[in-house]
């Protein structure tokens, strides 16, 4: 019996994440609201796969968000306290401060 | 299906009656885990029941292993499609827990050390449906399995039977838990399949 559960990096959310993101979501960044942690989505420890992938903060273990895959859906689960993912926007140009 | 050896065959008719729809049985005890698993020795370990108004009953590891212990050998049912026939426990009642304090709440949330939750109506932990177990097969509680307690109600999916528990919220309305937040099923009834929220 294994005593301490392996976990993944945040790449493996890259498959069931990738089916309903249109951009790739491992590269999304996340300041961890309980420890101030910066981590991007490919950073994060993945527990699992069933019931769900659980990803958690690498530094804190706090919960970032949960993916739960049935038959046809996928359900996405950030949140209270999960803090919020930045996504980069590749067709947005950003505009000239100036 | 037509490869499946006649031995098979024998132990799941001798199983009938026993397996719901869309599981199937096993010998194994898989591990699933939603988080580092908690570390929790005995000597700070306590179980704590806290009503609707906040008052609060709890018990030591040796106050708990004073109470009257039951030996129950019950099937299990995973939502991963995996059952388990058999499994003996031995643990307190929740009814002993609950009998000690004073709320008119139908619903309770468990509550795990690693800050995992569930969600069940109140008349499925009493009434000698549910356990808080401290052995496994004769042997103390593994962590990975959830020791040094769990929760054990076998007559829903095995995801009620939170591991590591460190206490019962009653609670005036039913709040999901963490899984059930998340997609899966409010009661989670194996035999009616209640696995996501539209079952
Ligand atoms: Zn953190």
């Amino acid at each position: 019996m294994n005593e301490h559960p392996l976990y993944l990096d945040g790449n493996a959310l890259a498959g069931p994440l990738g089916e309903v993101f249109t951009t790739d979501p491992t590269t999304a960044w996340r300041l961890c609201p309980a420890c101030r942690l910066p981590a991007t989505l490919a950073q994060l420890h993945v527990y699992g796969p069933e019931p769900g992938l659980t990803a958690r903060c690498p530094g804190c273990a706090a919960v970032a968000l949960r993916v739960v895959t049935q038959p046809g859906h996928l359900w996405l689960q950030l949140g209270s306290g999960a803090g919020a993912f930045r996504f980069s926007r590749p067709h947005d140009r950003v505009r000239n401060p100036g | 299906m037509g490869s499946l050896s006649p031995g098979f065959h024998g132990r799941t008719r001798a199983f009938e009656g026993r397996l719901p729809p869309g599981q199937y049985p096993t010998e194994s005890f898989p591990v699933l885990s939603a988080g580092p698993t908690p570390h929790v020795p005995t000597d700070r370990w306590s179980f704590t029941v806290t009503t609707e108004r906040g008052e609060t009953r709890s018990w030591t590891w040796d106050e708990m292993m004073a109470l009257p212990q039951e030996e129950p050998t019950v099937d299990i049912h995973c939502v991963t499609r995996w059952s388990k026939f058999d499994t003996r426990w031995r643990g307190v009642s929740l009814d002993v827990f609950l009998d000690e304090v004073d709320s008119s709440s139908e619903h309770v949330v468990a509550e795990s050390f690693d800050g995992y939750t569930t969600n069940l109506p109140r008349e499925d932990v009493t009434g000698g449906k549910a356990w808080l177990a401290h052995a496994y097969d004769g042997y103390a509680l593994s962590p990975d399995h959830g020791g040094p307690a769990r929760l054990v109600v076998p007559h829903l999916y095995f995801w009620k039977s939170a591991k590591w528990i460190k206490g019962i919220i009653l609670t005036p309305d039913d709040e999901p838990g963490f899984w059930e937040s998340a997609g899966y099923h409010g009661y989670g009834d194996p035999w009616r399949e209640q696995r996501y929220w539209s079952d």
